[in-house]
């Protein structure tokens, strides 16, 4: 079944772990349009990292569907390096290498991966760190920057590969309180120029004012979707008043 | 007092030229821990590398299908067979076996010795190097796979140049038991530096001179590989703050 306006199709995805008992993903399915900004919020525990690492297949389902593109993604047979390049993703511990330079880290994978020339990566990397106002920090290594400057770079990483689809694991549990915003800032500008964007985030500020789409996950389950306007204003199931009054 | 040592280190490495039969040993000795340095890295990084591709890549391969997965699980399980027998078994059984059983036919003592030496090393310098490969966080793995780089690739440009960085200590360390291990290369009857005091020391009856400057030579052969590994340590540190 061939279905255009969708970017990414999630069909009834389960995720357990070798003893059976526990579900991280219990019959999972969203379908997320292509420029659609979508939040994943719930306690934690509640498998939404899960979800977002299966969409790249960091995680591997024990069944359902995941379709991007139109392309059944848990087929063995095809080469998934081929669509994680398509997928851009960002990590709650940046995990930039630690033995590369900022240009460097940015311009292995498309060296290597698009075959691109290091000058030609080097110059769309320089534009990419003056638009996070890190220009200047293309010859430090990870270890010299802090938490929020990181984060950047990763973000700008993952762009360089000019993915249809960027996913966010957290992107600001790790970062000190005062460097949130500059990560945050970033990614609502790239929410802004029409990137489609997976997020799982507690940030309920950036999720009310940047997603279009809130999903609520607990226990392996969605259990609630909806506008923010919907999420955060009427919530209708109780598993989501509890979990709202507990961080708002 | 000067004149008994005087007399006693003539008799020792003078007469009969005695001294010889010491940088004999001496040669012997750094021959066959070269060798057998070399051939344990090979047969280390190689083991390494079927260890953790089938731990960390395995669950992927099976998933695809294919030979390479069971061709990668036979490597895998024959590897760690050979890490069994060879990290259970003492180095001087091990040698004797090498000599006695495996190369019977051969009397070239000192290749022996090598080869013996070598696969022996080998399995502790596997180890080392697939700790240092476990030791990189998962988040690196992750990371380089998320941008689109293979497995090989992801290994090649993201980990292992993390990795020499990390098992270098412990690497030199594993050179110095070698070069120290070798001394029992005279139970195959090979003539490494060990022997040769030995054989002095049976011919003088005066076991002072020639066991401490056998000693002190074996020192000094540590301490060079000792410096050579600080030096080396600091320039690959050099990329950080």
């Amino acid at each position: 079944m061939k279905d255009e306006s969708y970017l990414i199709r999630v069909e009834d995805l389960h995720k357990h772990y070798r003893d059976h008992t526990i579900h991280a993903l219990d019959g999972v399915s969203i379908n997320i349009k292509k420029g659609e900004v979508v939040c994943i919020i719930g306690p934690s525990g509640s498998g939404k990292s899960t979800l977002l690492r299966s969409l790249n297949l960091m995680e591997m389902p024990s069944s359902g569907h995941i379709f991007v593109d139109d392309v059944d993604i848990t087929d063995p047979k095809i080469d998934i390096n081929l669509h994680r390049q398509k997928m851009g993703m960002v990590f709650q511990h940046f995990n930039l290498f630690p033995n590369m330079t900022v240009l460097k880290n940015m311009t292995i994978a498309p060296e290597k991966v698009l075959k691109k020339s290091y000058d030609e990566a080097k110059e769309q990397a320089k534009g990419l760190l003056e638009r996070v106002n890190l220009a200047e920090r293309g010859d430090a290594y990870p270890d010299q920057l802090s938490g929020g400057q990181k984060q950047r770079i990763a973000i700008v990483r993952a762009l360089m590969m000019e993915p249809e689809v960027m996913l966010f694991d957290e992107p600001t549990s790790a970062l000190d309180p005062e460097m949130v915003g500059e990560v945050l800032d970033v990614m609502k500008e790239l929410a802004g120029e029409g990137m489609t964007m997976v997020v799982v985030t507690h940030e309920m500020g950036f999720a009310r004012e940047v997603a279009e789409r809130i999903v609520f996950m607990d226990s392996g389950k969605i259990i609630e979707t909806g506008t923010p306007e919907e999420i955060f204003e009427s919530p209708k199931s109780d598993r989501l008043q509890s979990f709202l009054a507990k961080v708002l | 007092m000067f004149d008994r040592i005087k007399a006693d280190f003539i008799l020792n490495f003078v007469e009969s030229d005695r001294w010889l039969m010491i940088l004999k040993g001496v040669v012997a000795t750094l021959e066959i821990t070269s060798v057998a340095l070399v051939i344990g890295v090979v047969i280390g990084v190689i083991i390494a590398a079927v260890r953790s591709t089938y731990d960390k890549n395995g669950e992927d391969m099976k998933r695809r299908g294919g030979a390479a997965y069971h061709l990668l699980r036979v490597a895998n399980a024959i590897c760690r067979l050979y890490l069994t027998v060879i990290r259970g078994t003492p180095t001087v059984v091990q040698l004797l076996i090498a000599y006695f059983i495996i190369f019977a036919s051969s009397n070239n003592d000192i290749l022996v010795a090598m080869i013996a030496f070598g696969i022996n090393s080998g399995a502790y310098v596997a180890e080392i190097i697939r700790g240092g490969i476990m030791s990189i966080d998962e988040g690196q793995f992750e990371a380089g796979r998320s941008l689109g780089l293979n497995y090989y690739m992801t290994m090649r440009y993201v980990v292992v140049p993390q990795v020499i960085k990390n098992v270098l200590p412990a690497l030199f360390n594993e050179f110095i038991v070698l070069i120290k291990e070798t001394s029992v290369a005279g139970y195959i009857g090979v003539e490494d530096l060990t022997k040769m005091g030995d054989l002095i020391r049976s011919r003088t009856y005066s076991a002072f001179m020639p066991l401490l400057a056998v000693a002190a030579i074996y020192l000094v052969m540590v301490m060079g590989l000792t410096a050579l590994d600080t030096r080396l340590e600091r320039r690959l540190r050099r990329n950080e703050r």
